[in-house]
């Protein structure tokens, strides 16, 4: 994690670090279903999956959001997180590899704080978007 | 239109007590790595009066007192119908481990597209903490489809 990103440091159109998540595996469901308390057994059991019309388990939509959060606290502490918001677009299985990525949008100020606007994607291996998202971020001048 | 009468509707505030033990298991299943979110040193050291909460824990919060049901059940909906469209935070202060949350929940748009072929439920819950500190909001839209 960096503490160093400055407001006067960054501009609108750069790219922040990407993350690449090793593959989905089916263990990080069950873990995550526990941790979470989201029980729904799409998520954990392949015939309820199956049975619902799935081709098979799916990861949480918050799993993958979870994630991409991580690409915003590796990038700044958390504290400095204001807003983090997405739209959950497709599905993710086991087995997907997950990159997720974010562009600074804006440079603005509110109550006295220097912040960052970022848009935010998180894509499968096809390059299908799972999320499609925003962040906004206070950060040293 | 299915819900209209439900928008406004305030839910009974609920209680979340944020364990170590949880923040851990869920920084664990979420891949994180940082210690702050797993050593009480390290998060002390980040300044955090102990570890902090992934910035997608506050869904947890109100996962765990079921607020994202207690819509889709008032409406009749058929959950297997149902999907979380959107979700966004706003985050105000710190959420540590030993902080008691109390939420509140509350219903504030209910609207239809492609010619009711989907209902949108729009929630809104506020998070305050055990000193009466607000530290988040969240606003969930669920998605279902109708027919």
């Amino acid at each position: 994690m960096s503490g160093s990103v400055r407001f006067s440091g960054v501009q609108v159109g750069d790219s922040i670090p990407e993350l690449v998540l090793p593959p989905i595996e089916r263990l990080q469901l069950a873990l995550f279903a526990g941790a979470s308390g989201d029980h729904n057994p799409i998520h954990v059991d392949e015939d309820k999956a199956r049975g619902g019309g799935l081709p098979g388990v799916i990861a949480h939509g918050m799993l993958n959001m979870a994630v991409l959060g991580r690409l915003l606290t590796n990038w700044v502490p958390q504290r400095a997180l204001r807003g983090f918001g997405a739209r959950f677009s497709a599905m993710a299985f086991p087995g997907d590899v997950v990159t997720c990525r974010g562009q600074i949008t804006n440079k603005t100020e509110a109550a006295g704080e220097k912040l960052v606007e970022l848009a935010l994607t998180a894509e499968n291996q096809k390059g299908d978007k799972l999320l499609v998202g925003t962040a906004t971020v206070a950060l040293p001048e | 239109m299915l819900g209209s009468e439900l928008v406004g509707k305030e839910y009974e505030p609920f209680t979340f007590e944020v364990e170590k033990g949880r923040i851990r298991m869920f920084a664990h299943a979420i891949g994180e790595t940082n210690p702050i979110y797993y050593d009480e040193a390290a998060a002390r050291d980040a300044g955090y009066r102990s570890l902090p909460a992934p910035p997608t824990f506050p869904f947890t919060i109100t996962m765990e007192s079921r607020q994202p049901f207690l819509p889709i059940e008032e409406l009749g909906v058929d959950i297997t119908r149902s999907m979380h469209g959107e979700q966004s935070f706003t985050y105000h202060s710190d959420i540590c481990a030993g902080d008691v949350i109390t939420g509140r929940q509350k219903i504030v748009d209910i609207f239809e597209k492609k010619g009711g072929a989907l209902l949108f439920i729009i929630v809104d819950t506020r998070l305050d903490n055990q000193d009466g500190r607000h530290v988040a909001d969240l606003r969930m839209s669920i998605v279902v489809r109708n027919g």
